[in-house]
């Protein structure tokens, strides 16, 4: 039957429901386990096999090798597109995608992440 | 006063959520010839991907569109795995078509609300919009990402899904089909709604055919036609599901065929679910293609789009080429509007669902004399004219 208001339902649930949004940022909502946040160079593991830097699709990350065996990883995260095929690529998972996304910032070179082997390790 | 008037829109005005150029040739209120003109949104993708790897390439055909961005994904993964011959597992083809129906459930909500707005029904978009996010949640469970899901990956899908996120999944599927059978009593019972978009840009079968509409366009005008059905890829030939058509024809029917969709493709989400086989879901395959071509089809939310992939042996594609189905839509546009009212283009225009940065492709720009106004320049040329004067380190 064709009549006004088959939309009332909704509109009446409506008047005692609490708001679809939070109120970011004092409530979170919480991140799935698979998100794809910044990413995080573990430097003890890196054979420097180069292949995320082959893969990379944004050109975002750079391997240098610093030492017999040491390698320093840089992430261009103004570049980075978040879409994990770094991690997915790596051999050794010494890239890992964290649940990190809140990366705005106003300086662009602030963005360039370099991470080189712990000093504490290396001595 | 018999003179006809042009009201050019486009190719940037409120009406249009990507750039577009109509020339409306107008008789008073009535629309009596149309024109459509695209390029304007032209990125270049299709020669990027030449210079690109093909797991490069994924997240580059990813960003074709937003909100489609499975579809092309998969489309490319498909012809590429097409060229190498490789039988990907079938847990993985499963995942595919999840993510493909999850993603058909969020674009059609998506339409329904744009729908409700065009024609001033704003209550309809925010209550659709709402109830996406259900959708949207679902997806960042299951891949990481609301949009640009990167689930693909070259033989096979990159996550798995355990159990806890099958069960996560099923439970989001319950409220969300509540919802669309909401939606769908409003759409089929809502006077608001029906007045407005009853007999509202009418294709009939014949037109549909001849001008070659697919997806819900063609379907809303009774033409039984769905690559899902007609020539199954990923795991579609397995699962059983309808194809929803209507023989309406107006702006109507595309609603009930995308409402009546939002729901078949609930069901195929849940039997698939269901129905996960064991197993692995990637499999290794070289980075080099052999020599090749190929041409997939897949039915996205809005209908048939075409990949066709070109190897030549290397780890980089020779050709890849992109056929939207917003292309294959607009060609029917113009019978819509013809006859028209100028407060209908809006929700015609809106009713194939366009999507200009997937149609895009190439743009020839014609001389006043009619002679084509391109040329052929070489990647140094290209280089010169850049923004960024030397390759990204």
């Amino acid at each position: 039957m064709r009549r006004p208001g088959a939309i009332w339902r909704e509109l009446v649930k409506n008047l005692r429901r609490k708001p679809a949004t939070v109120l970011y940022p004092a409530e979170r909502l919480e991140i799935p386990e698979n998100f794809r946040g910044r990413p995080v160079f573990n430097p003890a593991t890196c054979i420097g096999c180069m292949m995320c830097v082959r893969d990379c699709p944004a050109k975002a990350v750079k391997i240098e090798k610093v030492g017999e065996k040491k390698f320093s990883c840089t992430f261009y995260l103004d570049r980075c597109i978040y879409c994990g095929q770094c991690s997915d690529s790596c051999v050794k998972k010494s890239i890992t995608m964290s649940h990190e996304f809140e990366l705005a910032c106003f300086d662009r070179s602030t963005l360039v992440d370099t991470k080189k082997e712990d000093a504490q390790a290396a001595k | 006063m018999n003179e006809n008037v042009i009201l050019p829109i486009g190719p940037q005005h409120p009406l249009l959520k990507e750039p577009m150029h109509f020339k409306f040739t107008i008789d008073g209120e009535r629309i009596v010839d149309a024109d459509i003109r695209l390029g304007y949104n032209h990125r270049g993708i299709e020669k990027a991907c030449e210079a690109r790897t093909y797991t490069q390439d994924l997240y580059m055909i990813e960003r074709i569109c937003g909100i489609c961005s499975h579809t092309h994904a998969t489309n490319f993964v498909q012809a590429v795995e097409e060229i190498m011959k490789a039988e990907i597992p079938s847990r993985a083809k499963y995942l595919r078509v999840v993510v493909a129906e999850l993603e058909r459930i969020h674009s059609h909500l998506l339409w329904l609300g744009v729908a409700g707005h065009e024609i001033g029904f704003d209550t309809l978009f925010m209550l659709s919009w709402r109830d996406r996010e259900i959708v949207q949640d679902l997806l960042e469970i299951i891949t990481g990402n609301r949009v640009n899901y990167g689930m693909n990956t070259i033989g096979g899908v990159r996550k798995d899904m355990s159990k806890e996120e099958i069960s996560q999944c099923l439970a989001g599927l319950k409220t969300l089909e509540e919802q669309t059978l909401y939606f769908a009593n409003v759409a089929q019972n809502e006077t608001t709604f029906i007045r407005r978009v009853d007999g509202v840009g009418i294709l009939p079968k014949d037109i549909a055919i001849s001008h070659g509409a697919v997806g819900p366009t063609a379907r809303g005008s009774g033409v039984d036609l769905d690559i899902r059905r007609d020539a199954p890829y990923a795991a579609y030939g397995e699962i059983p599901f309808q194809v929803i058509t209507s023989d309406r024809g107006d702006v109507l029917g595309r609603t009930l065929v995308r409402v009546g969709e939002t729901l078949e493709a609930i069901k195929i989400v849940r039997y698939c679910l269901e129905h996960l086989p064991e197993g692995p879901i990637v499999v290794k395959l070289p980075r080099k293609v052999q020599v090749g071509e190929a041409v997939t089809r897949y039915e996205a939310p809005r209908g048939e789009c075409i990949h066709y992939v070109r190897a030549n042996g290397s780890e980089k594609p020779d050709r890849v080429k992109v056929r939207a189905p917003t292309m294959a839509n607009l060609v029917s546009i113009r019978h819509c509007l013809i006859n028209q009212q100028i407060a209908d283009i809006p929700i015609i225009v809106a009713a194939i669902d366009p999507c200009i940065s997937c149609t895009d492709r190439t743009a020839v720009i014609l001389k006043q004399d009619g002679s084509h106004k391109t040329e052929v320049i070489d990647w140094a040329t290209l280089r010169k004219r850049a923004i960024y004067k030397k390759p990204l380190k």
